[in-house]
């Protein structure tokens, strides 16, 4: 087993347990605990994504998610200020019990559908002539630029919309009202 | 040539009062009060000017046409289905001219009347629409070359009657007596429909009259020996005439149909519509005459009716009631004429009947009138002095449905007098002493007939004013006129029937219509038997009228109520029309009622509304209430609607 | 150069993003819904990336840039929401914030 390979399964299992430690209740119980495994879990995940090449996305993925959004959500989190008993006496309902099983269902019949699919593909090589540039911001640039150049541009309208909105949504309203 | 033109002429005859209703019933808010009598007026009177045009037209092919004469015309295809085909067609033959005579004279003279009548009506234009409309369905009755479209004159005429019985609807009890009448005549035509079932169907007759008669009468027809089925056809047939022509059973409704204005019961409940059962069968006179059985009950029920009616009529006080029982009696008389194979006798009667009883309504409206609206007659008295034209007319109709000599009546209840002494049926199904004991029964009636009628007269016009508060003055022109010509005519049109083979006209004019069931009847009479007969029924007429004399003018003036202390049960009984409503009512309203509000709440409450109506809509509620259950406002919970569904496709596609 | 089995590249984006669905359907903190959201898009671009070097085509890398902005646009507009629920009924609790219910 190559060294790379080690990483992976290790960058992987992290991330899946840091995700487990998001949702699962003794955690994900104090929003802080939540948001602070959701952190780790996203850094596991940059790091999976320079073990796939992709080195200017990883780079994304701590400048954007581990950076501004964390800091975001732990900024929203401290400034809410919750009490631990506003979310005790959690309950089993129906729905929870059928999302679970359907989580279930899905994630076993998709990976055993993945997994026999994939088996014996043939596999990646980044060696061949011609992808020394691959997951660099030349190449990717050049693609954000020319193939997905209106997706890109439509992006940053997207931005400025969830800006204001946030800024409006967030406004405390004039004169008190609710 | 003229032929062409009468078939021309059957169409005005037949519209000329729908046109009338129809511009009545839809136009009056336009219309000034003057163009509505003149419209209502007009109408009945333009379709008797072509009557007359058209039997005059005719009268004078007699001479050259020998055979049958009948003009017939077709509208349009009606019914056309299959082997079904039903024309809506026109026909008129001897018999139907006669009616149609009396239909549009008698009609027109009553329409003419009202404008008198019911002058201060606020719901003149609908009176006068709906009158129109029942000389439209009349005539259609009388008209139909179609025993379906005479069904829908028949129809058409119940359905006037009842708006008119029930024509000042906001007082209940005459709402209720218009709803008895269509009642109690929907029991009938459904008979009436049974039989044109069976005969369609069973027999694989044919509707169309002409068509019938003369499957019937060809020498090889297959009708004339299938003697079961035609009993059944004639005797379904006659049940819906008992109930338009009112006759034991059905005939309850007819006294009550005295609510109704009172010029609608002179052309509705006297002259005309009553007689269609009559006349139906004698339009159907092929048909009866194959069944004797059949026969024999139609003349028993109307020599029974006569009698029963009569004798009712004896003890009423309301001067329309009288009237009312008179005219089912009359109609008996007729039933009986036309049951012993005396068809001709029959619709002479009728007409006769219809000028004296429209002549006789037509008085007592008059008398009302003058009274402001008082009808009992032990309130009245005296009125000959105030009313002079009324006391005259009143009285030569009431000589002549009494059948003093000379009138009208006197020939035509004789004649059915007499037919039921000597006419036999041919087949000889039916026992001889039959006829014999329905004319005892009908010599009985019509010394009661002599007696109510004078009764009602001395009690009316002479002697002194029983009411204070009353001011009679005579009526106006307009309702004096037709009295006079009613009143000729009861003195005339029995002129035209005389008892002797060479002058009796009317049969002569009718021979085509009922010459072959004539040769099925046998007569055993001669001509001194027929005289010996009329001498003594002008004795019974006679009696009749003195004994009413002496009861109400004379001696016997107390006799009246000692017979009425001395019986007191059968006076009571024969006071309340021998409780024969209240029979009725025991038996089949309260029942039905009972079965309405029994079915009103299980089916129509219980099923109906509550599992049907309500039911679908609690189960869209239910169904709504569950589906609001997914739609709670969870994010969450919509969150995992989309998971299933995606862990669903998964599950189907891998 | 030994490379990454693509199924197991999969297996992981399948199972950040089923953990994350599970995270959104089940939890009643609004804050941990969103970060389950954010676990979800991140599975889907695991997924992207590991097709892309499967397929030697850094075309996908673009493509998930553009999920990156989407989803910071979505946790902005998000948290505000969750700040705007916050301030109405002092909960960001979603089982209690049924006020749009029909």
């Amino acid at each position: 087993m190559s060294g790379e390979l080690l990483a992976f399964y290790v960058l992987a299992g992290a991330a899946v347990a840091g995700a487990l430690c998001v949702v699962l209740p003794p955690f994900g119980r104090n929003p802080l605990h939540a948001a602070l495994a959701l952190l780790a879990t996203l850094a596991f995940v940059a790091g999976v994504f320079v073990i796939l090449s992709a080195h200017l996305v990883a780079v994304l993925q701590v400048l954007v998610y581990v950076g501004a959004v964390m800091v975001l959500f732990t900024f929203v989190v401290l400034l809410l200020n919750l009490r631990r008993e506003e979310f005790i006496g959690a309950r089993v309902t129906p729905w929870k019990v059928g999302a679970v099983a359907a989580a279930a269902v899905f994630a076993v019949k998709t990976a055993r559908a993945v997994v026999a699919a994939a088996t014996g593909a043939r596999a990646a090589d980044l060696a061949a002539p011609g992808l020394e540039t691959y997951g660099g911001i030349r190449d990717v640039g050049r693609e954000l630029v020319t193939t997905y150049l209106f997706p890109f541009e439509l992006t940053s309208i997207l931005l400025l919309v969830a800006i204001l909105g946030a800024v409006l949504i967030a406004r405390r309203r004039e004169g008190g009202a609710p | 040539m003229v032929k062409g033109q009468v078939a021309t002429l059957l169409y005005v005859i037949v519209f000329a009062p729908l046109a009338g209703a129809v511009v009545n019933g839809l136009f009056s808010r336009w219309l000034s009060r003057r163009f509505v009598s003149a419209a209502g007026v007009g109408a009945p009177f333009l379709s008797f000017a072509a009557a007359l045009y058209s039997f005059v037209g005719l009268m004078g092919l007699r001479g050259q046409e020998p055979e049958f004469t009948a003009v017939s015309t077709t509208l349009f295809s009606w019914i056309s289905t299959g082997p079904i085909s039903i024309d809506f067609s026109l026909y008129l033959d001897p018999l139907s001219m006669v009616m149609t005579l009396v239909v549009t004279g008698v009609g027109s003279l009553i329409h003419l009347y009202s404008v008198g009548y019911m002058h201060g009506d606020p719901s003149y234009a609908r009176y006068f629409s709906h009158l129109n409309l029942f000389m439209f369905s009349m005539l259609l009755l009388v008209l139909g070359r179609s025993l379906l479209l005479l069904f829908v004159g028949w129809e058409g005429v119940g359905l006037c009657s009842y708006l008119l019985i029930g024509f000042w609807f906001s007082d209940m009890d005459k709402a209720i007596a218009g709803k008895k009448a269509f009642i109690v005549n929907r029991i009938g035509d459904f008979g009436f429909l049974l039989g044109m079932f069976v005969l369609l169907f069973w027999m694989g007759g044919t509707l169309d009259i002409p068509a019938l008669r003369d499957a019937v009468t060809s020498p090889d027809s297959r009708i004339a020996s299938m003697t079961g089925a035609v009993t059944v056809v004639t005797l379904c047939l006659f049940v819906g005439a008992t109930g338009k022509s009112a006759q034991i059973p059905l005939y309850v409704w007819l006294p009550d149909a005295m609510a109704g204005p009172t010029p609608v019961s002179a052309l509705i409940h006297a002259a005309t519509m009553v007689t269609a059962g009559v006349y139906m069968i004698a339009r159907l006179n092929f048909l009866f005459v194959l069944a004797p059985v059949t026969m024999a009950v139609v003349a028993g029920v109307g020599a029974l009716t006569a009698l029963f009616a009569a004798s009712i009529g004896l003890a009423q006080n309301d001067i329309k009631k009288v009237l009312a029982y008179s005219t089912v009696s009359q109609l008996g008389y007729m039933f009986l004429g036309v049951g012993m194979g005396a068809f001709g006798a029959g619709i002479f009667h009728l007409m006769t009947h219809a000028f004296f009883k429209a002549c006789l309504f037509l008085g007592a409206g008059s008398v009302i009138h003058a009274m402001h609206g008082e009808q009992d007659i032990q309130k009245m008295g005296g009125l000959a002095r105030s009313m002079p034209i009324t006391r005259a007319t009143f009285l030569i109709s009431c000589l002549a449905i009494a059948g003093v000599p000379g009138l009208s009546g006197f020939f035509s209840k004789d004649e059915i007098l007499y037919g039921a002494f000597v006419l036999r049926h041919g087949s000889g199904a039916v026992a001889p002493w039959l006829g014999k004991l329905y004319f005892a029964l009908a010599l009985a009636a019509a010394l009661m007939t002599a007696t109510y009628m004078f009764r009602l007269y001395f009690l009316t016009f002479s002697g002194e004013m029983r009411s204070h508060d009353a001011h009679p003055h005579e009526s106006p022109a307009t309702m004096t006129i037709p009295l006079i010509l009613l009143a000729a005519g009861a003195i005339a049109a029995g002129w035209v029937g005389l008892p002797d083979e060479k002058w009796n006209l009317f049969h002569h004019y009718l021979e085509p219509v009922f010459a072959w069931s004539g040769e099925r009847i046998v007569s055993t009479g001669n001509h001194a038997l027929e005289f010996t007969l009329m001498g003594l029924s002008s004795v019974v007429a006679l009696t009749g009228i003195g004994l009413a004399w002496l009861m109400y003018r004379g001696a016997w003036r107390d006799e009246p109520e000692r017979i009425a202390r001395a019986l007191p049960r059968l006076y009571r009984a024969v006071f309340n029309k021998y409780y024969v409503d209240e029979l009725y009512a025991f038996l089949f309203v309260r029942p039905l009622q009972r079965l309405s509000r029994w079915s009103f709440r299980w089916v129509d409450a219980g099923l109906v509304d509550g599992v049907l109506v309500n039911g679908s809509a609690r189960s869209v509620r239910g169904v709504g209430l569950l589906t609001r259950m997914m739609v709670n406002g969870d994010v969450q919970a919509y969150a995992v609607a989309v998971f299933v569904g995606l862990a669903v496709l998964v599950w189907w596609m891998f | 150069m030994t490379s990454i089995p693509l199924s197991h590249v999969l297996v992981l984006a399948l199972a950040l993003f089923t953990i994350g669905a599970v995270g959104v359907m089940t939890r009643r903190n609004l804050l941990v819904v969103l970060m389950s959201i954010e676990l979800m898009l991140n599975g889907a671009n695991v997924a992207f990336l590991g097709f892309a070097r499967w397929h030697g085509d850094s075309l996908a890398h673009a493509a998930v840039f553009i999920v990156m902005a989407v989803a910071a646009a979505e946790v902005s507009v998000g948290l505000a929401l969750a700040m705007a629920l916050f301030r109405h009924g002092r909960t960001v609790d979603v089982d209690r914030s049924t006020r749009l219910k029909g």
